[in-house]
């Protein structure tokens, strides 16, 4: 039978309200009573990967709503991939703790500010932020852009503002992030893949 | 890895050193057991503690910290003195028979061409004897005494299981046990594979720990093989991918070379990059060079990178020298650097010596923290106790902080540690206002180029012309992201053989690096990504799970780089006629007029064997490297060196010559020097791990994950836990020449004292996953303790091997 997941747990369900009714002796058709379904079986299945360590284990998320527009999904369960080769369903401690991970209390909500010398997070907007950050950056550009070194050769770099790279970010996010700071002349980059 | 996940399942001997893939790596440790269970394999485990592998190991040998090239020299030993090695491999696929430099030498753990005041080695005599004919000079009957082969055995000849005993504190009975494991091996039609992760990395001689098993590995014939190879276990989910698209300084993405000073112009770079043929009729495929740079300026730059202005080579920034974490940090210290990016990424927890770290930190105008969670690095300016006993009105350091969506809230691609590139489907958007950090550099971008439109300010040309066709510019979309790297066509390629013929028609995505061009008519971000992303769609979503072959390929999963290959130099799993040297595990063989087999071949695919194309495609020669030229900074054989501090005086193999004690390469910034300990006020050696519970300093963010390990403890043996009148539960303290920090003893059966050198040497082990943000109790962070020095090649930081004290808090 050619069936994924999903269709597995509708069909089981089905077939166990359907083959229960009948034990009992009701006609199918006049049963209104109903077994209590798999609860996953309404839920979205998302695949994915835990972004833990390099066995990247595949990951099934589970989500209310159908994604449609106007629909906030919440993720309800995260279970291992069956189908992935390498983890086959399974996932460790680390990864079978994923859901509160995405739900972790310390989830950052909105841009924030710490101004010189406070002690306290000041909420601020994307654009401000967005604003203040771009400043800063040309401000420090202009000031220590090196074009030329010191034997008159073309050098074009920026080396007074550095960026630390994630490696849990994907490899489309590391490729745009390459792009553009190589592109504003940086050269102190590093990431987190060196430790 | 060269091999795969799944992959290990396919070995006769799964040899564990410098790491422990039970509780690091748990879902990926699977292989090995199914090994073990139906190939009756045999799992032999190295390390200073009797960790989880450990436990379910065949043998289990200790080791202090800190040691291994010491030990692994002595494997080499062993296989060289008891000719216990694959020969046909050995003299066919490895540069067993060159001939070597007559200057290189080794001088009393000096190698030729040192400058101790510069702490490195001019290696003009690392190199191979070149004949007029423009070759590398070789004698194929391994009988020239400045053959690699024989002064491979010369060198390793003092590394006796005598010597390993002293150096390592490993007894002689457990060392030779573990060697006659490791040479049942050097059988032809038996393999080996190799798991190591941060254990052998994160040392001073890291990158010299994995030279060593890249020897031991081509001395038996298992690189290329089904269950063989050298197989890194790597850390986070895309940590490998954010590798390949050369997140630092040193490379470009692909790996390709960045431009320095040294070369003003393309065509110096390209000639002086491209590397050179090195025996006759061999790939050496690196000769490309050209080909993938220029494509990747022409992703970047389109229209203004062309012919007349060098491909737009003055756009791309110059190397500035060393630019790896710590010496940022050291230059952040030292206030040279003004503002800081921080993309996930928590370096005051996971940068070496916290201390130095946060007082770099606030040296800064200005810092951007873009995380989903409030890391302590975004807070180290504020006070958190004893954890973190700052004064924020003494910190000048404006800080924001930008709110970031995590896996499940983004779609894109991730590449495992075994090089598959699977693509990933959001499921739900981030809480709040979160972003995916490719909105955040987008945004940020445009905001700069926007100013720069306006107001003028330095070289801005390269910002001006980057390409953006991205359908929303603020938001490029995953896929869009996926299809440039990959690369397309900008004009019809043609088969450079039979120019009426096109093989990829303007516009079109390209179906391998083999169709990239130096004349600027494709374009490609990444080459070793190119096929992910051809004309038959996403590559890296494809989910067709079935293994015909059994060996666990699944050719139709993901898309491996490069070009789907699962193997790397699987063209050496087959002897020089083209014959599996394993029928019953065959990678690949001649079929008659190609090869073919079950992977995506390594070798030029209608190469016949007797036109002596060698397996290792990338090198000059065709061939493996036991003496590795000049391309490792400390020396062309592996030699051992103590870790900076060391509870020996001494290096027991140089005794009389300080210079040889720690690794003559390795940088040490003013300061950091001072601030080595020595085995006189720090008697113990100390050595980070990790948890089963936890991963890195993320986990702990994360509420189940702190009930299952909610406190920071240290883990001590049960001899020293009596000498120092500390019981299981109390609260001590560990401190080393940098700070403190205080957590609850575990004492355990699982770390022994060693003998070494004559002397008893006890190992405290310190989990690191803690510090004062987090679902977990608020606790120290372990990197307070550890010394600010790297690997002379990676600079890696020694977390792995240093001294403290502990008392009872």
């Amino acid at each position: 039978m050619n069936m994924n997941r999903r269709q597995f747990f509708k069909v089981c369900s089905a077939g166990l309200s359907g083959s229960s009714i009948a034990l009992m002796g009701f006609s199918p058709t006049a049963a209104q009573a109903e077994v209590r379904t798999f609860k996953l079986a309404r839920a979205t299945e998302t695949r994915n990967i835990c972004p833990y360590c390099s066995v990247s284990c595949g990951v099934l998320i589970y989500s209310t709503g159908d994604k449609s527009k106007n629909s906030q999904a919440e993720i309800i369960h995260i279970e291992g991939d069956p189908d992935n080769p390498v983890n086959r369903g399974t996932l460790c401690p680390k990864g079978a703790g994923l859901r509160d991970m995405v739900q972790s209390a310390n989830r950052l909500k909105w841009p924030e500010v710490r101004e010189a010398g406070t002690n306290e997070w000041k909420k601020i907007s994307w654009m401000e932020a967005f604003d203040r950050i771009a400043k800063h950056m040309k401000t420090d550009r202009d000031a220590n852009f090196v074009a030329q070194n010191k034997d008159g050769v073309t050098v074009n770099r920026w080396t007074s503002t550095a960026f630390l790279a994630s490696s849990a970010a994907p490899n489309e996010a590391g490729y745009l992030t390459v792009k553009t700071i190589r592109a504003m002349g940086m050269t102190s980059i590093d990431t987190q893949a060196r430790i | 890895m060269t091999n795969h996940w799944v992959d290990i399942k396919n070995a006769d001997l799964i040899f564990v050193m410098g790491g422990n893939p039970a509780e690091a790596h748990p879902c990926g440790f699977k292989w090995a057991i199914e090994a073990k269970k139906n190939r009756k394999a045999k799992l032999v485990v190295v390390d200073p503690r009797f960790n989880r592998t450990a436990s379910v190991a065949d043998y289990y040998a200790p080791i202090r910290p800190g040691s291994d090239i010491a030990f692994l020299g002595g494997v080499i030993n062993y296989l060289l003195s008891n000719d216990k090695i694959h020969h046909d491999y050995v003299k066919a696929y490895t540069n067993a028979s060159f001939l070597i430099n007559d200057g290189f030498n080794l001088d009393d753990g000096i190698f030729t061409g040192y400058n101790d005041e510069k702490r490195s080695y001019d290696k003009a005599t690392w190199s191979y004897q070149m004949g007029e004919d423009g070759f590398a000079k070789v004698d194929e009957t391994l009988q020239n005494p400045r053959c690699a082969f024989q002064l491979l055995k010369a060198h390793y000849s003092r590394y006796t299981p005598d010597m390993v005993q002293k150096v390592c504190g490993t007894p002689k009975e457990a060392f030779l046990k573990v060697c006659e494991y490791i040479a049942e091996t050097a059988a032809p039609n038996k393999t080996m594979t190799n798991l190591y992760a941060l254990g052998w990395t994160e040392h001073s001689v890291g990158s010299q720990n994995i030279r060593c098993m890249a020897i031991i590995q081509l001395l038996l014939g298992n690189m290329g093989m089904a269950g063989g190879g050298i197989n890194a276990l790597r850390g986070h989910a895309n940590v490998q991918g954010i590798t390949d698209f050369a997140l630092y300084a040193q490379n470009l993405p692909g790996y390709l070379a960045v431009p320095s000073d040294a070369e003003p112009d393309l065509k110096t770079f390209l000639d002086k990059k491209t590397p050179k043929m090195l025996r006759p009729g061999q790939m050496n495929y690196g000769q490309n060079l050209p080909k993938w740079y220029i494509s990747l300026h022409k992703a970047w730059w389109g229209d203004a990178a062309n012919k007349d202005n060098g491909f737009a080579y003055d756009f791309m920034p110059k190397l500035a020298g060393a630019s790896d974490v710590l010496s940022i940090f050291d230059q952040m210290y030292q206030g040279k650097i003004n503002g800081f990016l921080c993309q996930g990424f928590n370096p005051l927890a996971s940068v070496a010596n916290k201390k130095k770290v946060g007082d770099a930190l606030a040296k800064l105008k200005w810092m951007v923290v873009m995380d989903p969670l409030a890391t302590d690095t975004s807070e180290f300016w504020k006070p958190h106790g004893e954890f973190n006993d700052v004064k924020p009105e003494e910190i000048p350091t404006e800080v924001f902080r930008l709110p970031t969506t995590l896996f499940a809230e983004t779609s894109g691609s991730f590449t495992n540690s075994g090089r598959v590139i699977q693509w990933r489907w959001k499921a739900a958007d981030g809480p709040g206002d979160a972003k995916d950090d490719t909105e955040i550099m987008a945004s940020l971008f445009l905001k700069l180029k926007e100013m720069y439109a306006k107001d003028g300010g330095a070289f801005a040309e390269p910002i001006q012309k980057l390409t953006w066709a991205y359908r929303i510019p603020n938001k490029p979309s995953p896929e869009e992201l996926m299809m440039e790297f990959n690369g397309k066509a900008l004009a019809d390629v043609v088969d450079p053989k039979d120019p009426t013929k096109v093989l990829v028609k303007a516009g079109e995505q390209l179906p391998s690096f083999a169709m990239l061009r130096d004349d600027g008519s494709t374009t490609c971000g990444n080459w070793i990504y190119c096929g992910v992303w051809s004309q038959a769609g996403n590559n890296s979503a494809r989910r067709d799970n079935s293994d015909p072959s059994g060996l666990g390929q699944t050719l139709n999963w993901g898309f491996a780089w490069p070009v789907n290959r699962r193997i790397l130099y699987n063209r050496a799993s087959a002897d020089l006629s083209g014959k599996a040297w394993d029928p019953k595990r065959t990678v690949l063989k001649w079929l008659g007029d190609k090869w073919g087999g079950n992977d995506v071949p390594d070798m030029r695919p209608d190469a016949a064997p007797d036109q002596n194309v060698m397996p290792f495609i990338m090198t000059g020669e065709g061939v493996g490297r036991l003496f590795s030229l000049g391309l490792m900074n400390e020396g062309p054989f592996p030699e051992h060196y103590e870790p900076f501090e060391s509870p020996l005086d001494n290096n027991p193999m140089h005794p009389k010559n300080p210079k040889a004690r720690a690794n003559p390469a390795a940088r040490v910034y003013k300061g950091d020097m001072e601030a080595f300990g020595t085995a006189k006020d720090f008697p113990y050696v100390a050595t980070t791990y990790r948890l089963t519970e936890h991963f890195h300093y993320w986990t702990k963010q994360s509420r189940v994950n702190a009930i299952m390990q909610p406190e920071q403890f240290v883990e001590i043996g049960e001899e020293l836990a009596k000498e120092k009148g500390i019981a299981i539960g109390d609260k001590v303290k560990v401190r080393s020449n940098r700070g403190f920090i205080k957590a609850v003893a575990v004492v355990t059966k699982r770390i022994k004292a060693l003998d070494v050198d004559g002397k008893k040497v006890h190992t405290i082990g310190i989990p690191i996953h803690y510090g004062f943000k987090g679902a977990t109790k608020p606790g120290y962070i372990t990197n307070t303790l550890t010394p600010f020095v790297g690997d002379a090649n990676t600079q890696t930081p020694e977390y792995k091997a240093f001294l403290v004290n502990i008392e009872k808090a």
